[in-house]
This record gives C-alpha cells, structure tokens and sequence, in this order.
C-alpha cells in the first residue's frame, strides 16, 4: 500500500513565466491602438437625458462635441455656458469653430461630420435652438442630440 | 593568448511583466472606452433668403404638430382633433391616455385611410415590398417654446423616434421575415424608405407663458 504516501513528497511544477511579459505587451498594444486619449477637460458639467431609441456615434474622428451646461467653476457663472475646445465660448463662435473643425477633416470626409450636442437635461430650449441655428448657418446639419440609454 | 570563453551576463527580466503591466494599467486608466450615443437628426440647410421664408406648403391632414410647451407639457394637433398630455408619463402612455407613440404610428401608417389622416399613395419600393400605400407626403412638426427643458424635449423626440423603429420593426418582421437589427445595410434602407423619417424641427415660438 505504499503506492499512496510517497515519501519525499512532489514538488509543485513550476509555471513557466517567461512568456508573460509577451502577452501584456499584447494587451497593452491592444489597448494603445483602439483608444483614444482624453483630449479635453470639461469645463462644464451636464448630465445627460435618457433615451431609450439612442444609437451609437460611430467614426470618431468625425465627430465634433459641443458641451453645454453649468461652469464647473463657480466664479464663471451659473447661468449656462457652451463648452467648444477646451474654452468657454458664445453662440457666435459656433460658426468659427465648425469652420476650423470641418478644414481639419480631409474633403472626402466633411460632408460626413456630425455634431454632437451633449447638453444638459435642465437647459432651456431657447440655448439648444440657438445653437441649432448657428449650425444649420455653418452647414453642419448632421447634428447628434447626446443621450444616455435608458430603458423608458 | 587563447581567449577565454567569456559568458555574457543574461539580463535579467524578471520585472519586465511588472513593466508592461504598469504601462497597461496606466493606458487602461487614462483611456476612455466609453462609445457616445444619441439622436441622430439632421437640420434643414440654412434659408436662402432671410427676408421671405418661404413658408412649406403641407396639406393640413398630412401634418401633425407636436408641441412641447414651457410647463413641459405636450400637446398634439391633427385633423383628428388635440390631445394634452401633462406630463412625460403620461405622453409615453402610462397616464391612461394613448401615448404619443401610438398617435404618431396610427398618423403615419393610416391604416383604415381615414381622410382625417395623411393621404395614402401608391408607390413601388421594389422587391419584396411591392407596391403598397404608405402616406409619403405626411410631417411632424415638432415645436418648443423658449423655456422648454431639454430633457422633456428629448422625451418628445425619443417617442417620435420609438414610433418610426416599431414601424420598422414590423415592416422587417413582415417583410424579410427578420428583426431590423439584422437586416442587410441595403434592406435596411429599402424599410427605411418605406417608413421615412419626417420630422420638421421648427424655430421656436412663443406661445403664452414663459418667456
């Protein structure tokens, strides 16, 4: 019966890490290729509405944001305040600002630049249509009403 | 001088997983994987002309205007007569009133052709859809006023847009025998066409209260 208690006991084998480093290089490659950095801070802070029929935003380096809502920064006002680059700006800036983005697309790609307001819930409408409009004189009529999914 | 075989020293990479994986942990943290979402609309080109907007011609029983006033409230107008929803709950039909979603399907599709409601044309979308009546020339007009919040707003539009992909749904179920979602790009196009998306964002008015 001493088929069963071995004396001097195995050892473990040992797990061979040598190809460890490989595969987080793999992972971090991985993760380097598909992200994008976070270009921007927020000035402004919003929460989002809710949707349920949203869809996803794709090509990403078509896109142009336009934040909207309150200056995280108190001494910048309460009112709200339009977030373009990382500067607080006017409804007049609009057109600017789509004219700088759309030439920084290729030509082939312009007419496929969408806008995408990501306005707070509580903002007045009167903020939203005059931006609206300011687009819509820029020619940038694909716009992107930013909502978060819901279930509604 | 016979040269001694010198041994080169192995480096010794036993830190380099604890390299990379910092190096990982640090792009996982300062990358934003989060994919944007929302509703996608497009804006009518600017008037060419400020001085006379030319007003759209539109029979008065192919429109439906959807206002949302500076209470939040909705209120519905077609041919058929008005209907007030106080709230969100009660435009999304959980108020016991039908919901707006089922007032735009019942406008759009017109299904007993009742001449209240938009005008049924023939018209042939191709296989396997054949010729079928749908109202091609029918518009929703969806007005706000100044003071109107934009949550209640995307409500609105969130509804318009739930009736027009239930639409879709059904005509993909009926049609190719499939959900929407796995329909080909160019079937895809072929419901969207038969069920177009026609909703006018008009400049917003005043209309009493708030200003």
């Amino acid at each position: 019966m001493g088929k069963f208690n071995k004396s001097g006991g195995r050892t473990m084998p040992e797990l061979n890490t040598s190809s460890m480093p490989d595969m987080i290089f793999a992972i971090l490659f991985f993760f380097m290729v598909t992200v994008t950095m976070r270009s921007e801070e927020l000035q402004v802070k919003f929460k989002l509405p809710s949707a349920s029929e949203v869809q996803k935003l794709e090509k990403k380096s078509l896109v142009t944001y336009i934040n909207i809502g309150i200056p995280v920064d108190p001494r910048l006002g309460t009112g709200t305040q339009m977030q373009l680059n990382d500067k607080l700006a006017g409804i007049d800036a609009i057109q600017d600002y789509i004219a700088q983005e759309k030439a920084s697309l290729n030509e082939a790609d312009q007419q496929f630049m969408t806008v995408s307001i990501k306005a707070d819930e509580n903002t007045r409408m009167k903020y939203i249509s005059d931006v609206k409009q300011a687009l819509r004189k820029a020619y940038a009529l694909k716009i992107n009403y930013s909502a978060r999914k819901a279930e509604n | 001088m016979a040269k001694s075989k010198k041994k080169v020293p192995g480096l010794n990479s036993s830190s380099m997983a604890d390299i990379s994986f910092l190096l990982l942990i640090f792009f996982l943290v300062t990358s934003s994987m989060d994919t944007d979402t929302g509703l996608t609309r497009r804006l009518p080109p600017p008037p060419q002309d400020e001085q006379n907007l030319q007003e759209m011609e539109v029979q008065r029983r192919n429109l439906m205007v959807v206002l949302v006033n500076s209470q939040n409230q909705t209120m519905v107008r077609d041919q058929l007569g008005d209907e007030w929803y106080a709230n969100i709950t009660e435009m999304v039909g959980r108020g016991g009133k039908v919901g707006l979603k089922d007032k735009v399907k019942e406008f759009v599709t017109n299904p007993n052709n009742n001449p209240n409601l938009p005008e049924l044309i023939e018209q042939d979308f191709g296989e396997p859809i054949g010729t079928v009546l749908t109202t091609a020339d029918h518009v929703i007009s969806l007005q706000n006023d100044a003071t109107t919040s934009y949550k209640a707003y995307i409500a609105v539009q969130n509804e318009l847009v739930k009736a027009y992909n239930e639409l879709r749904e059904e005509a993909a179920l009926k049609y190719y025998n499939k959900h929407y979602a796995d329909l080909l790009p160019d079937q895809q196009e072929k419901i969207n066409k038969l069920y177009p998306q026609r909703i006018s964002e008009a400049e917003p008015k005043n209309y009493g209260g708030g200003n």
